[in-house]
């Protein structure tokens, strides 16, 4: 057990995480998360007591509530990287035993960082693959992204915790490599990296990696049947070439860390499914960039209530189509000052080129528009998706968008 | 001061003869505290458009928490000298000027197209717990006190969402908000 105060006597008012502060005799800390408990949760909040829990403090209310109080990451989190469980001990550079390498073929844009990725699934664990776009990873799974500028820079990490729940944290590494440093849970806006645009690398904030990652069903964004198939599209932006070493989908199966996989997406490995190898790319990109807020609210419940839909799902043959017919929707609540555009795809683009920060998109995590991706969606544009509009679809109401 | 075991032990009585449930509030219940926050903590001050009135400047009603009225397009914003006056503001109290650019008052009735009618209550918390257009967009801009509302805990955001999705719906589209001179120049397309 990590620890815990005494009891505080009622009246009491359980605060929002990360804002609460506890005195005690024994610990003062910031609140991470409060869990009202109802009767069937008794249980596992004994457990906690018993076992390696985090728990800080118990309170009892006059009636019938029990709260507990998680200390904050800030408490918790390594203050190295090095002590996430990445590199084994003393090893800093030297991945651990069951942490795997694997590289997604649509990945985010980040002003150009290159960057590796790991992630570590608890031993005789598995990921549930039931819901194909919206896998199900077992507490205790970690996930590491390594940015690098000329050198690394930084190594974000994702963990689902005991309980269920996500943490996210951002590791600034040293200059002289020997192993990085947890970040404040308010980011660094302004990092000096030789080599950055403006020479300038902003680290997110703890909840700027949330804004982004709890936006779709599920917080992990580049671990996926999509981003992880076989069938890798030629095409995508910044895609490095996957390791000999890198875990796809079909040898997540193989060793039995998938399960309830369906198995046509084995037998045929998830695929865009777009008219032309410009459209195929150009959807991958959107899917991977603006696809974790702009996706169906119905699978999340987080992502955005507008009329535009671009995230790709493997479970859904359609979602070229639906997504095509959301960018040649003409209605929009965001009007770009002096822009007129057709149709959403032209304001799509607008938006990608844009870096005034009340416009651009993304919204957070680059600082120079993505040239290449310009390009693509322009040329995508002027030939396959503007036809398409100009035959049929131009002086047509949007199409609702959702199937 | 209490011993582990004594904290197990009263967990163990508490789990053992409290029954563990809330009285949640009614739909009404929800909607009349929601009312009260949204009366006592200035959402009117800057969502519902100021009118001149018998004794000077007061919200008008008919325009409640609609935010920046559409019609009303503000001229570019007057410069401030150096000097310690940072900020300017429409008459109507929903147009601001200030470093950060100016921002305009979002229109909080539930219309579906201008307003918060698509909304669900995640986009409303996650917003205001965040700081940013429906928790993952851009920022949300001075004044809002967002590391004031920030504080308010799941069960007043709640509330204040449930009362706001029950007030008359108002179709007024709000302007985007302008960047500062220099980023309007150098960054916008």
């Amino acid at each position: 057990m990590t620890r815990f105060t005494h009891l505080i006597a009622p009246p009491f008012r359980p605060d929002q995480p990360g804002r609460a502060r506890l005195t005690g005799r024994q610990a003062t800390g910031q609140v991470d998360t409060w869990i009202r408990s109802q009767t069937h949760r008794v249980k596992r909040l004994l457990t906690w007591l018993a076992g390696p829990a985090s728990a800080l403090a118990i309170f009892l209310a006059p009636v019938s509530i029990l709260w507990v109080a998680l200390p904050a990451n800030g408490e918790t989190l390594p203050l190295l990287l090095s002590e996430t469980g990445l590199f084994r001990p003393g090893e800093a550079g030297i991945t651990a035993p069951g942490v795997l390498t694997f590289s997604p073929q649509y990945p985010l844009w980040s002003d150009g960082a290159t960057k590796r990725r790991w992630i570590y699934l608890p031993p005789g664990s598995s990921i549930d693959a039931s819901r194909p776009d919206a896998w199900e990873f077992p507490p205790g799974t970690k996930l590491w992204k390594e940015f690098s500028v000329g050198r690394a820079v930084e190594t974000r990490v994702v963990e689902r915790l005991e309980d269920g729940t996500w943490r996210f944290a951002a590791y600034v590494w040293r200059q002289d490599g020997s192993d990085a440093e947890l970040a404040p849970s308010g980011g660094i806006a302004a990092l000096p990296v030789p080599g950055a645009p403006d020479s300038i690398y902003g680290v997110p904030s703890e909840p700027d990696c949330r804004a982004c990652h709890e936006g779709g069903p599920v917080p992990v964004l580049g671990f996926s049947a999509l981003q992880l198939s076989p069938d890798r599209d030629p095409g995508a932006l910044h895609a490095q070439p996957p390791g000999t070493t890198d875990v796809d989908l079909r040898t997540l199966a193989d060793r039995g860390l998938l399960r309830n996989l369906p198995a046509g997406l084995l037998n045929s490995p998830p695929r865009i499914d777009a008219p032309s190898a410009d459209g195929r790319a150009a959807l991958g990109y959107l899917h991977a960039n603006c696809g974790h807020c702009h996706n169906d609210p119905r699978e999340s419940g987080a992502g955005v209530p507008v009329d535009l839909l671009l995230a790709q799902y493997a479970g859904r043959p359609d979602s070229a189509g639906a997504v095509i017919d959301s960018l040649l929707g003409t209605t929009s609540r965001f009007r770009m000052t002096g822009q007129p555009t057709r149709n959403r795809a032209e304001l799509v683009t607008l938006r990608m080129h844009s870096r005034n920060p009340n416009t651009q998109m993304p919204p957070l995590g680059t600082r120079i528009a993505d040239a290449q991706a310009l390009s693509l969606m322009e040329r995508w544009l002027a030939s396959e998706l503007q036809s398409q509009n100009s035959s049929n679809k131009i002086n047509s109401p949007a199409k609702e968008i959702l199937p | 001061m209490k011993t582990a075991k004594q904290l197990l032990l009263s967990a163990a009585i508490a789990a053992g003869v409290a029954n563990f449930t809330t009285p949640a509030l009614s739909d009404a219940d929800q909607v009349a505290r929601g009312k009260y926050l949204v009366t006592t903590s200035g959402c009117h001050d800057c969502h519902t458009p100021f009118k001149p009135g018998l004794n000077g400047a007061e919200p008008d009603m008919s325009r409640m928490l609609s935010g920046h009225p559409q019609d009303l397009v503000m001229p570019p914003a007057p410069v401030l000298p150096d000097g310690p006056w940072l900020v300017t503001s429409s008459a109507t109290n929903t147009a601001w000027s200030g470093p950060w650019g100016v921002s305009f008052t979002a229109n909080l009735t539930p219309d579906p197209e201008t307003g918060l009618g698509r909304w669900t209550v995640r986009n409303f918390k996650d917003t205001i717990r965040s700081g940013r257009h429906l928790g993952r967009g851009r920022p949300i801009l001075p004044p809002m006190p967002i590391p004031v509302y920030s504080n308010f805990i799941d069960a007043d955001l709640e509330a204040i969402f449930s009362y706001l999705q029950t007030i008359p719906p108002i179709s007024n589209r709000v302007p985007e908000p302008l960047p500062p001179p220099v980023q309007a120049v150098s960054v916008t397309p």
